[in-house]
């Protein structure tokens, strides 16, 4: 591709690549994402690639292998164009029908469709489908539709436009006060107004300026920002692009994290690819703003998605948070001005500047404007990213587009806010999903990870589990969080065990109250809250744990017996065969025992049983 | 052992202070840990302090100061994996490997790495092997798969 050096060369790039495109009769798009990749992706990418040279059809049939539409669960995912037929979980071995059924004859191949599990029907198309029905995907939708590591395909579809609006049709000013009427917030979790962010940035005195792009999602449950990342990285830097051009700032970096190798491989190509064509360096479409972005990487910390921590790392230091008394708009990467914002917050800027603040502000509810995307996972039927307006509730997300319960167990909780946020309770479900509505029933936005918890999941483990998640994350700087979560780890430890007294509960809640009020940073100011809404919602769970010494969704281990049921016992041997302790013993045919001195309660001998005979007290 | 590569990766990031933990990846990436020669290469050539370099060696929970196994297994133990039976699957690798996460097999072959999230929840339980992603594990699959790099390798061994 040649140098693109102004608005109308941007143009004619984008007609030249649109004729070039229009040769194609047909595009396969292949999700390439990381979930599709867990399912062998690459293999049905290289079946096609096979096929279509072996039939000479390379010339009229594009093959594309984009970012994540978000339906995971259903991968690998092929879409064929412009039949918008979409195919789910498609395996090399089907890659010839779909070229001499579809490609050549038009014909849907029906067994690779997908079934609308309560009609029973096959649904040919992705917008069809219950799971993307009732989503608002103004940021997903381009990660069908592109191939994230080429730039042609992101110009195609209108890429780097607004930023070619914002340097010749706005002041800085005019971009800042755009994006704070349409009313967008930081994605990352806190929800700070990002117009707001961006002026003080601006105002803030010292040169240089720096923009930075959060993409340490260290979040447990949340991985929107590696499949935005990956699926569609020009995007987000063209946020920045149009940030930069607003603050001042001439340099930006991307920080992402070490266990998300595609993002960091996509972006860093992305970079490339707009230095080459010069939508970053110096004089940028020949408007005489120059800037450009560097990738930093993390190193498995999950303090360093904090943002005085994230600077400290690039820089390249321990991955210490400070205190904020003076903030990073003020003083942040080396001491300068700097503005950081969430992946998914710069992904809004190009649509903002694109199609108008009214236009996004009419999305949404009073405070919270626009789309937030979720990662719907954990005991629910479709698991996936998900996006929706804000406002909607959470009964429409669980149940209308996850499609609810996964295994005959009920639903009794979703957990939103990642280790900082909390568990709400199924009586809560009509609650309309916003930055203030969360807040209000104690847990938070977070980055958007919503794990859907069944009767299967301990809630007491669930809060166990995050104090020790938090536990080990937290840097050691700082005492109420170092030694305070050590202590409520300690307690649940003992719940858990059995071993739990009357006292603990309210040890519990005072410990909770001294780390949220003396900790030095985010971490640990909303490390208890796990615990405190598992206690305001499931307050009886922790008491017969204590009192009765039991688990009512038989999880916790010490508390736990495996037995079989002789009356539902076939004799099938199932168990036996799975159990790794080899504590089942009986004859074929005949009732099976589980020896309780030697059983490891792993569960697998209940996984395995057909008659449903294994039972847990 | 010869720290040649060390100034290569070093001259690939130009020298920048700001690059060090990327320079630290690299170098684990080629030594399969971060050796104490190549560390004091890196503070000399940045012109670090030792310490520094040490402090964050040790901070960042990808890095190891010893040699890793020849297969990497790392365990997905997120929220999503979590209330799926990803402690499940932990014990089964426990027991298979007889080793505890962060720790590496006595004959150098496997280590076994716990972390909090890879961001593949959708099809939870998730294993990482060798740079391969397993997903929707159990501790029988989990234990098919290690038993699969058992037998590679005495087939290998075999032959050779």
């Amino acid at each position: 591709m040649r140098k693109i050096k102004s608005i109308s060369d941007l143009e004619r790039c984008r007609q030249d690549i649109l004729s070039k495109q229009k040769q194609y009769e047909t595009v396969v798009s292949v999700c390439g994402g990381t979930g599709c990749q867990a399912y062998d992706c690459q293999k049905v990418k290289a079946a096609f690639q096979k096929e279509l040279r072996n039939k000479g059809m390379r010339e009229r049939v594009a093959l594309k292998v984009t970012g994540c539409p978000g339906f995971c669960e259903r991968g690998p995912l092929v879409t064929i164009y412009p039949h918008n037929i979409f195919y789910q979980r498609v395996k090399a071995k089907d890659v010839l029908q779909i070229i001499s059924e579809t490609i050549q004859n038009g014909r849907k191949v029906e067994h690779l469709l997908f079934e609308d599990p309560d009609a029973h029907r096959k649904i040919t198309s992705s917008q069809e489908i219950p799971f993307y029905r009732a989503q608002m995907r103004l940021l997903l939708s381009n990660n069908d539709l592109i191939d994230p590591t080429r730039i042609e395909d992101y110009i195609a579809i209108g890429g780097y436009r607004s930023l070619a609006k914002a340097l010749f049709q706005m002041r800085p000013e005019e971009v800042m006060e755009e994006i704070k009427i349409s009313g967008l917030r930081g994605r990352g979790g806190a929800g700070y107004p990002t117009g707001k962010k961006w002026e003080n940035c601006n105002h803030a005195k010292g040169e240089p300026k720096y923009v930075i792009c959060n993409c340490d999602e260290g979040d447990p449950g949340a991985f929107m920002d590696r499949s935005l990342l990956e699926g569609n990285p020009h995007a987000i830097l063209e946020g920045m692009l149009i940030g930069a051009y607003a603050i001042g700032a001439n340099q930006g970096f991307i920080y992402v994290r070490h266990e998300y190798p595609l993002a960091h491989k996509n972006a860093e190509i992305a970079i490339k690819q707009a230095r080459r064509v010069g939508l970053l360096g110096k004089n940028i479409l020949g408007s005489g703003f120059s800037f450009d972005v560097e990738m930093a990487k993390g190193g498995g910390a999950f303090v360093c998605g904090e943002s005085t921590a994230l600077i400290a790392s690039i820089e390249g230091k321990v991955g210490e948070p400070r205190s904020k008394q003076i903030h990073l708009v003020e003083q942040g990467l080396w001491g300068k001005p700097t503005n950081l914002n969430n992946v998914e917050t710069w992904a809004n800027v190009p649509l903002i500047i694109n199609k108008g603040s009214q236009w996004f502000s009419s999305i949404g509810t009073e405070k919270s404007k626009g789309t937030k995307i979720f990662s719907l996972v954990g005991k629910v039927k479709n698991t996936g990213l998900v996006e929706v307006p804000m406002g909607i509730t959470l009964k429409e997300i669980i149940f209308d587009i996850g499609g609810g319960q996964q295994d005959g167990k009920r639903i009794k909780a979703v957990q939103t806010g990642g280790p900082s946020g909390g568990c709400i309770p199924a009586s809560l479900f009509d609650l309309p999903v916003d930055f203030e509505s969360l807040t209000q029933v104690g847990s938070m936005m977070g980055s958007g990870g919503m794990i859907v918890m069944d009767e299967g999941t301990c809630m007491v483990d669930v809060a166990k589990y995050f104090v020790h998640f938090l536990q080990e994350e937290s840097c050691g700087k700082c005492l109420p969080c170092r030694e305070g979560l050590k202590r409520m780890g300690e307690i649940l430890d003992r719940i858990t065990e059995g071993k739990g007294n009357g006292e603990d509960l309210s040890l519990l809640e005072e410990l909770s109250e001294v780390i949220v009020d003396t900790s030095l940073c985010g971490l640990g100011r909303t490390a208890p809250n796990p615990v405190l809404s598992a206690l305001r919602y499931f307050r009886p769970e922790f008491e017969a744990h204590i009192h009765q010494k039991r688990c009512p969704a038989a999880v916790c281990t010490p508390l736990i017996q495996y037995s079989i049921s002789e009356v539902d016992c076939t004799g099938c041997g199932a168990c036996k065969k799975v159990c790794p302790t080899q504590a089942v013993e009986g004859e074929k045919k005949q009732s099976h025992r589980i020896l309780s001195e030697i059983c490891s309660k792993c569960g697998s001998c209940k996984d395995v049983c057909k008659a449903n005979a294994v039972m847990v007290q | 052992m010869d720290f040649e590569q060390v100034g290569k990766i070093i001259d690939k990031y130009e020298e920048k202070k700001t690059a060090l933990i990327s320079i630290l990846h690299d170098i684990q990436d080629r030594y399969n840990h971060l050796p104490e020669g190549a560390l004091r290469k890196v503070a000399s050539r940045l012109k670090m302090d030792l310490n520094d370099i040490y402090g964050v060696a040790t901070f960042y929970k990808s890095f190891s100061l010893v040699p890793k196994g020849k297969h990497s297994i790392t365990l997905c133990l997120g929220t999503a994996c979590h209330v799926r039976g990803g402690p499940k699957i932990l014990r089964e690798m426990k027991k298979q490997l007889n080793i505890e996460p962060g720790q590496t097999t006595a004959d150098k072959q496997f280590s076994l790495n716990v972390v909090n999230c890879l961001g593949v929840c959708a099809i939870g339980p998730v294993m990482f092997v060798d740079g391969k992603f397993y997903g929707e594990m159990n501790p029988l699959k989990a234990k098919g798969v290690i038993e699969k790099l058992n037998k590679n390798k005495k087939r290998n061994g075999v032959k050779s």
